[in-house]
């Protein structure tokens, strides 16, 4: 189960990453969030929860059960990234009305004011 | 537990930042209310600092969870002096914004975002807890992401969309970084993570994971990886630029100094040796910078870089005395960087213009003005009674103990790039024939004027006074260099 979701996230890293290199601002955005999936994803991972197949709090007498932290973890990225991704698109809106394009080769260089 | 005051200098922040959103169209009870709460939190500080000094490192656990398993503040000597500073110098600095910023940014919360950063700052400083980091991290980032693009003129917008996609980057470097640690040690606490590793020792796997963690905070710190940098420090307003030079670099250097001295400090010959690389061209990448340019407000971002990688090399020579040193500089960097850039800004404020060619004779029509960039100039040097002084004495002590000769060549020859590239600011700009005629002489502002003169007056006291911060920065050194303090400190008696 570990090897499929590892092989997963490294696939939502290539992903994440074509779009980051391209010059479309809207794809850069949804590069970060692809990417954030996968940091959240591997999260999970790392946290020995993939074993036991169990939910995380299941009372004192549970036989089995998986670390809840990495749970509490990805609930926090989650919550972070969502914030950042929405002021990345306000922000993206605002600088394309203001200049027009949304192509990040034509807004490169500081001197053009 | 009489602890809880040290998580006043987040908690103080944050409320201000929450109650001035509803005092959104009140401009005079902002600014009265955010000096009034900014001073109660350099008076916290300044207490906490002094209770260390008596009763050891203090901790308090959130909740009452136990270290290692619940998240915890703790307070030693380095992060409190840190957080003093930085209230102090927000302090000052929100002085200039009230005469500067403006009324559309009073009216669009800038003030709350002000205490969200410092919020994010101070929490970064104190907490015990890798996570908790990142999500301080990610509090002071998003107020930096929101105060960059405050005004939402073009420059902002195009530098911000490059600030915000870096350091989104560098987040989830952060967080890749923390899963493998998790997955590898099983704890986040870092006096555990401390002790988990010297059980396992840091073997081929941990040191990668280290490296990991020195990406993020290079990214963070702008060392070596600084290329977002000067564009970014450049297009905000002044106060702002001079908060983040001031602020926002440091935190990342914080978190470095504590990765790896507390956690991975067991394979210095691989990260010490990386780290010592990347600050060496981190200071000859600044000097280049700062002489090639001739926009003000580049130069001055360029020599945020520089400092950077001086600190940096305190890091790497590891010593006591090198610490010493390294922590004198980010104290005194944090001062006379903020004052650096308030200076820069006031002089584009005054002229219009951001070349330092277009600039000439500033001196004859602002005489205090030329004075102040004088006395900054020569305290980022390095020059005896002002704060740069003392700092470079003790890390090059270090360096010279240490035989890192290298790193002392290069950090002690960046001082001199650093002087170069002010004089040449001073020479074109301060001296020369006045261009401005007394007639539209644009009239400088006390509220312009004042903090950068309390900014000065702080540089000479750190200078002459070094002696009575010494026992402050020796403590702090002494817990750097001896992790067993911190830890038993944290995890007393259950570990």
């Amino acid at each position: 189960m570990e090897t499929l979701i590892t092989v997963l996230v490294g696939l939502l890293v290539t992903v994440a990453v074509y779009l980051l290199l391209s010059r479309n601002l809207i794809r850069v955005i949804l590069g970060t969030a692809v990417l954030s999936h996968a940091a959240h994803l591997l999260l999970m991972t790392m946290g020995n929860g993939l074993k036991k197949g169990s939910a995380p709090l299941l009372g004192e007498n549970a036989n089995s059960y998986v670390d809840a932290l990495p749970q509490a973890l990805i609930l926090t990225a989650i919550v972070i990234s969502f914030a950042v991704t929405a002021f990345l698109l306000v922000l993206a809106y605002r600088t394309y009305k203001k200049t027009g394009t949304d192509d990040l080769h034509a807004l490169r260089g500081f001197n053009d004011e | 537990m009489m602890n809880n005051i040290i998580v006043m200098p987040m908690i103080i922040p944050l409320l201000t930042g929450i109650i001035l959103i509803f005092l959104r169209s009140y401009t005079k009870t902002q600014r009265v209310f955010s000096i009034l709460s900014s001073i109660a939190t350099v008076v916290v500080s300044l207490v906490i600092l002094n209770r260390i000094q008596h009763e050891g490192i203090l901790r308090l656990d959130f909740g009452g969870w136990l270290p290692p398993y619940g998240i915890l503040f703790v307070a030693d000597s380095f992060s409190t002096l840190l957080v003093v500073t930085t209230s102090i110098v927000t302090s000052i600095l929100l002085i200039y914004a009230f005469s500067s910023i403006g009324k559309q940014h009073e009216h669009m919360f800038f003030y709350p975002f002000i205490f969200f950063l410092v919020a994010g700052v101070n929490g970064s400083f104190l907490t015990g807890d890798l996570f908790n980091m990142f999500v301080c991290f990610e509090v002071m980032l998003l107020s930096s992401y929101v105060l960059i693009t405050m005004g939402g003129r073009k420059i902002q917008l195009v530098e911000s969309i490059k600030y915000v996609t870096i350091n989104v980057l560098s987040s989830w470097f952060f967080l890749i970084g923390i899963a493998y640690l998790y997955g590898t040690v099983g704890t986040l606490n870092m006096a555990h993570l401390s002790v988990r590793v010297a059980e396992v020792g840091q073997g081929p796997l941990l040191t990668v994971i280290s490296l990991m963690f020195l990406i993020v905070f290079s990214l963070k710190a702008g060392l070596l990886l600084y290329f977002w940098l000067p564009g970014s420090y450049s297009a905000p307003p002044t106060v702002v630029a001079a908060l983040f030079g001031a602020l926002l670099t440091k935190v990342g250097i914080y978190a470095m100094f504590r990765i790896f001295t507390l956690i991975f400090y067991h394979e210095t010959v691989i990260t010490h040796t990386v780290i010592g690389i990347m600050a060496i061209l981190t200071m000859i990448g600044g000097s280049i910078g700062a002489l090639a340019h001739n926009d003000i407000r580049q130069i001055v971002s360029y020599n945020v870089v520089i400092a950077v990688g001086f600190i940096l090399a305190g890091l790497a020579i590891s010593s006591e005395v090198a610490f010493q040193g390294a922590i004198y500089y980010l104290i005194h960097d944090m001062i006379v960087k903020a004052l650096l850039f308030l200076i820069a800004g006031t002089m584009i404020y005054l002229t219009g213009k951001a070349k330092i060619q277009e600039m000439s004779g500033l001196i004859r029509n602002y005489p205090m003005l030329g004075w102040l960039f004088f006395i900054t100039m020569l305290s980022l040097t390095g020059i005896p009674p002002l704060s740069g002084f003392i700092s470079k004495v003790y890390l090059g002590q270090g360096a010279i103990e240490t035989g890192s000769y290298l790193l002392l060549a290069v950090a002690f020859i960046s001082g001199i790039f650093v002087l170069y590239s002010l004089l040449r600011i001073f020479l074109n700009s301060f001296w020369g024939e006045t261009i401005i005629s007394e007639d539209d002489d644009v009239p400088l502002k006390k509220g312009m004027l004042v903090p950068c003169v309390l900014f000065a007056i702080m540089t000479v006291a750190i200078g002459v006074g070094a002696e009575g911060l010494a026992p402050y920065v020796s403590d702090a050194a002494r817990t750097l260099m001896n992790p067993e303090i911190y830890i038993d400190a944290v995890l007393q008696g259950n570990r």
